[in-house]
């Protein structure tokens, strides 16, 4: 059972990481749907 | 369980008639509305009942197009604006008639390659997409979900649980390693994730917001989209683990016929059909899991990144030249779609293929816990029963301990 909840961890751990990633690669939503005129914050 | 049986079968026969009295509503003809109070445009009336699903009879709108040739006399007043308003130009753009206004196109040629100017200036496939995702995706996908846990509900209540047939052997063999129960629980937690998240996308309007309200449901919707599209990546992974650990073992053999040929033992007592690692049953799953899990995952990564990963005119294309629309009076698919076609479409193949996917794995779910037992252990611990091992895999018991899973049937 350790390796499955190991797994479910992995889970968490990996979502974060590729919603982190994505940010810091220009792949917000935000970034993605406007142009550089637009000020986001 | 007889009493048990027939009054979950009422239940079911219930449910069924309630289904089939609810679509009769659908069923009802447009009434006749009295307009004189608009001068023709439409009514309170039309719009309570669009806005309860009710059939409208849009002919006084789609009809109400103008006449070019109604166009007034150079000379008279206001000659110059022709003989169709504003109005009437756009309904004629809404319900698709404008080609009745006269042979009206555009320089820049649209996706179609025509020119056609209802194509270029309005997106028309959106409102089939909206109609075809609130109607017949949400309700035969409820209906194949609802049904596959009937079916499970009704074997169990006839089968029972499927018991180890011998006596437990107390003694354990390792049936997974570490590493493959990862992949699998990677999987596995992450198409949970998934399915729930995607269910609250679709059926959350209908089911969640009248139980929890506006304001609970829309952060819950929110958190589901993130969560939906970030653990989509520990899919992803876990299906490539999962397709090297056990593509080898997957490939059909001479014994998953005999296994089929009795229905791998599923409706009877001491049958038990010869198996390697995995008997006929699990390969079907198997393959099942491959080809919706990278259908649902390419179509994921298209509307993970909208616009950038179109696929459907390709696919249209390949399709094309196969013949297989043609074959089906469909005729040829169109090769070149709008964005946002490309996006409803990819949204709908999503989905329809999540309804597959997620029945295949209730099934699935079913037989690996509650319905059979020591099946869970092989995923738990990773250790199963000697006697669980040789009733279900015989031959790869003997593959993996040089031993005879039967005396009366030795190994081959």
């Amino acid at each position: 059972m350790k390796t499955m909840f190991l797994a479910f961890l992995a889970i968490i751990v990996i979502a974060i990481g590729a919603d982190q990633a994505l940010h810091r690669a220009g792949f917000s939503i935000e970034e993605v749907t406007s142009a550089p005129s637009v000020r986001l914050d | 369980m007889t009493r048990l049986t027939v009054k979950l079968l009422g239940m079911i026969v219930a449910l069924v008639l309630s289904i089939g009295v609810g679509q009769g509503a659908w069923a009802q003809e447009a009434p006749a509305v009295d307009r004189t109070s608009t001068g023709g445009a439409q009514t309170l009336e039309d719009i309570l009942r669009r806005q309860d699903g009710l059939k409208v009879d849009n002919s006084f709108r789609s009809d109400n197009i103008g006449d070019p040739a109604n166009v007034a006399g150079e000379n008279g007043s206001l000659g110059t604006l022709g003989g169709v308003s504003d109005s009437e130009l756009w309904r004629a753009y809404r319900y698709g008639e404008l080609e009745k206004l006269g042979d009206l196109r555009v320089s820049a040629k649209g996706p179609d390659g025509t020119g056609d100017v209802t194509q270029v200036v309005v997106q028309d496939t959106g409102m089939a997409w909206l109609e075809f995702r609130k109607g017949p995706m949400k309700d035969y996908g409820g209906y194949l979900l609802l049904g596959t846990v009937g079916v499970l509900l009704l074997f169990f209540l006839f089968r029972g649980r499927i018991r180890i047939d011998g006596e437990k052997s107390g003694r354990t063999i390792e049936r997974f390693p570490s590493i493959e129960r990862f992949a699998h629980w990677l999987l596995a937690g992450s198409f949970m994730l998934l399915a729930v998240t995607g269910l609250v996308q679709l059926f959350g309007r209908f089911f969640l917001i009248p139980l929890i309200g506006h304001e609970a449901f829309a952060p819950a919707a929110i958190a589901g989209k993130w969560v939906h599209n970030n653990v989509s990546w520990a899919f992803m992974l876990g299906l490539v683990m999962v397709i090297v650990f056990w593509i080898a073992h997957n490939i059909p053999n001479k014994h998953d016929l005999k296994w089929f040929a009795v229905a791998g033992g599923l409706f009877s007592k001491n049958v038990h059909p010869p198996a390697k690692k995995f008997n006929a049953g699990q390969k079907v799953i198997f393959w099942g899991v491959v080809v919706l899990g990278l259908s649902i995952s390419v179509s994921g990564l298209s509307l993970l990144f909208p616009f950038e990963l179109p696929m459907f005119a390709a696919t249209f294309a390949h399709l094309n030249d196969l013949g297989l629309p043609q074959l089906l009076g469909l005729g040829e698919l169109p090769t070149t779609l709008q964005p946002h076609t490309e996006m409803q479409l990819a949204q709908a193949w999503h989905t329809i293929i999540a309804f597959v996917f997620m029945a295949m794995i209730i099934g699935h779910i079913y037989i690996g816990s509650v319905g059979m037992e020591g099946a869970f252990d092989a995923m738990g611990s990773g250790q199963v029963d000697e006697q669980w091992a040789k009733e279900h895999h015989g031959l790869w018991y003997e593959e993996v301990t040089g031993k005879p899973a039967h005396d009366h049937h030795p190994a081959e």
